[in-house]
């Protein structure tokens, strides 16, 4: 099964590289620190403490998994291509697609045991600091698994522009770039066309979409509690909110999908 | 049984032509040698035969099959010039992981580590092989699941002269086995003995493509013999069998294929005025230079 071959190899590579060792730090590090700092008002407004974290985790989560969704993939394509390595793996009976789904499958368990260390931390502090009782744990599930699908639409993205750009140094750069335009830019855009609106037309029927269309908006509007705590966290989580769950999960399903097939489409077309 | 069949093949990037109109057959267990400078377009060759680059035209076929199909791949064991592998796997994991992608069991990968002599550094990161151990970690990958067909592009560059031989070796177990081995080379002297067959390609053309011996008939080529005298008797030699004398004390004469043997009947028959003889047919690298060159020139 050549997939599993490259899974395990790539798996290797990661560990190797201290990829795994890196984001499990970061995701631990920041888990625990919001835990922990978050917890602090959770006495007096009687929230599930589980809640507070979580809405914390997720509003830092936005920024990291995608970030390293992006840092583990850039180079995957277009760091073989320049090493001369993938001429090589090409000319072994296995297809692209299988090399690209065994990176993606490596990739994603890395992350995926990131964020669930993290999560695990989370819940263990949680658990030792307000005792088990009454702890709802179903956000936090929710949370796993709409950061393993953030982190594959972002993984997917990196692989497109890896293929794309065939060489590193580019596609470093690239990534960087799509990041901040996802995670920062874009939210202002819409901040500032919401202020410019004044609660028009544009508010009520093409703002609540554009929010969804965004992976990583999707993925904090629909860990946000629709409750007192979303005003806690962002001024566009409110508003965006109109969307409703289903589309904001259609988003986040549809974006690794998409992002993978696009990805694949350009690799097809590399030359090595 | 052809092996590796390239039908009038022809490569080109725009006005550039790699390749023009290049045939050339392989049968089980031929080794032949595919000579050329740097931008002949042997690498080309060899990277559409593996289905890496698409034609322009022609036809290419690995063992009936179009090159690329995974069956093809599955029959092809490849060495690529200047092989790179990543440097933070070792050998043996690297060599394992091919394995896996070849269906080929891991045990036969740690037997090939030892066949290109490289058990002692198995376990060791590749970024600190020199360049001939990674060239033997490439030839070992190459190996693997006993190839119908071996490509070795400059297989024995960064090898010491030990290591040519060695690697001559098993060029020669391979060929033994009925696999077909296409290799590229500079080094000219060491392909003399251990090849089949001599295609020498320039600018894209394929010139020649023959045995050494045919080769050096259809050249005509002239020997050269040497004739050592004393310096006494040197020119008395050289006035004799008609050559020049060179270095105080020997004579020099060419001579072609069908003179030589009545030559070395007159040298003889001059006794003790001779000390020692040495005849020499064409170099490959001469006929590599007159089959490349006079060609180039009249386009």
């Amino acid at each position: 099964m050549p997939t599993i071959a490259i899974a395990r190899i790539e798996l290797l590579i990661a560990r190797r590289n201290m990829w795994v060792f890196t984001s499990l730090i970061l995701m631990g590090l920041f888990s625990s620190v919001l835990t922990l700092a978050g917890g602090a008002p959770t006495g007096t407004l009687g929230i599930d403490p589980l809640l507070i974290a979580t809405t914390s985790i997720t509003t830092l989560s936005v920024y990291l998994i995608p970030l390293i969704g992006l840092l583990l993939s850039f180079d995957a394509i277009a760091g073989e291509a320049e090493r001369g390595t993938l001429a090589l793996s090409l000319t072994y009976p296995l297809s692209r697609g299988e090399i690209l789904l065994g990176k993606f499958l490596a990739h994603l368990i890395v992350l995926g045991f990131a964020v669930a260390v993290g999560l695990a931390l989370t819940a263990g502090l949680t658990i030792w600091k307000y005792g088990s009782a009454d702890l709802n744990y179903l956000p936090l599930l929710k949370l796993f698994a709409t950061s393993l699908a953030l982190g594959a639409a972002f993984l997917g993205i990196g692989y497109l522009i890896s293929a794309l750009a065939k060489q590193t140094g580019v596609a470093s750069g690239i990534v960087i770039i799509v990041w901040l335009i996802c995670v920062v830019l874009y939210d202002l855009g819409l901040l500032g066309a919401l202020v410019a609106d004044g609660g028009g037309t544009f508010t009520k029927t093409i703002f609540p979409w554009l929010l969804v269309a965004n992976p990583a908006d999707a993925f904090r509007l629909i860990n946000m509690p629709t409750d007192t705590v979303s005003t806690l966290a962002t001024g566009l989580g409110a508003a965006g909110q109109a969307s409703g769950f289903g589309p904001q999960l259609a988003s986040l399903l549809l974006w690794p999908i998409l992002a993978l097939s696009l990805a694949w489409a350009a690799f097809r077309r590399v030359e090595p | 049984m052809t092996v590796l069949g390239i039908e009038n093949v022809s490569k080109s990037y725009g006005d550039v032509h790699s390749v023009r109109d290049v045939s050339l057959n392989l049968g089980e267990g031929e080794r032949v040698a595919l000579l050329g400078h740097n931008g002949a377009g042997k690498t080309t060759l060899m990277r559409m035969v593996l289905g890496l680059t698409p034609l322009t035209s022609g036809k290419i076929s690995v063992l009936g099959m179009p090159p690329g199909s995974r069956k093809a791949r599955t029959a092809i064991g490849f060495l690529p010039e200047s092989v790179a592998f990543h440097g933070a796997l070792t050998g043996r994991e690297q060599l394992h992981h091919f394995a896996r992608l070849k269906g080929v069991k891991r045990s036969v990968a740690d037997d090939l580590l030892e066949r290109v002599g490289l058990t002692h550094a198995m376990n060791r990161k590749i970024r600190t092989y020199s360049k001939g151990m990674r060239q033997r970690i490439g030839l070992a990958q190459a190996l693997l699941g006993q190839p119908r067909l071996a490509l070795l592009d400059e297989p024995t560059s960064g090898l010491d002269p030990i290591s040519r031989h060695e690697f001559y070796d098993i060029v020669d177990d391979l060929s033994k086995g009925g696999t077909a081995v296409l290799l590229s080379s500079h080094a000219l002297t060491e392909l003399e003995s251990r090849t089949d067959r001599i295609a020498i390609m320039s600018k894209g053309h394929l010139l020649a493509n023959d045995s050494l011996s045919a080769l050096r008939e259809a050249a005509r080529l002239p020997i050269q013999v040497s004739v050592k005298a004393t310096p006494e008797t040197a020119d008395d030699v050289a006035a004799k069998l008609g050559g020049t004398r060179v270095n105080g004390a020997s004579v020099s004469l060419e001579v072609q294929q069908e003179g030589k043997v009545s030559l070395l009947g007159q040298i003889t028959g001059l006794g003790e005025l001779v000390k020692d003889i040495d005849v020499t047919p064409a170099s490959l690298e001469e006929l590599y230079r007159h089959y490349s060159v006079p060609k180039q020139e009249g386009k």
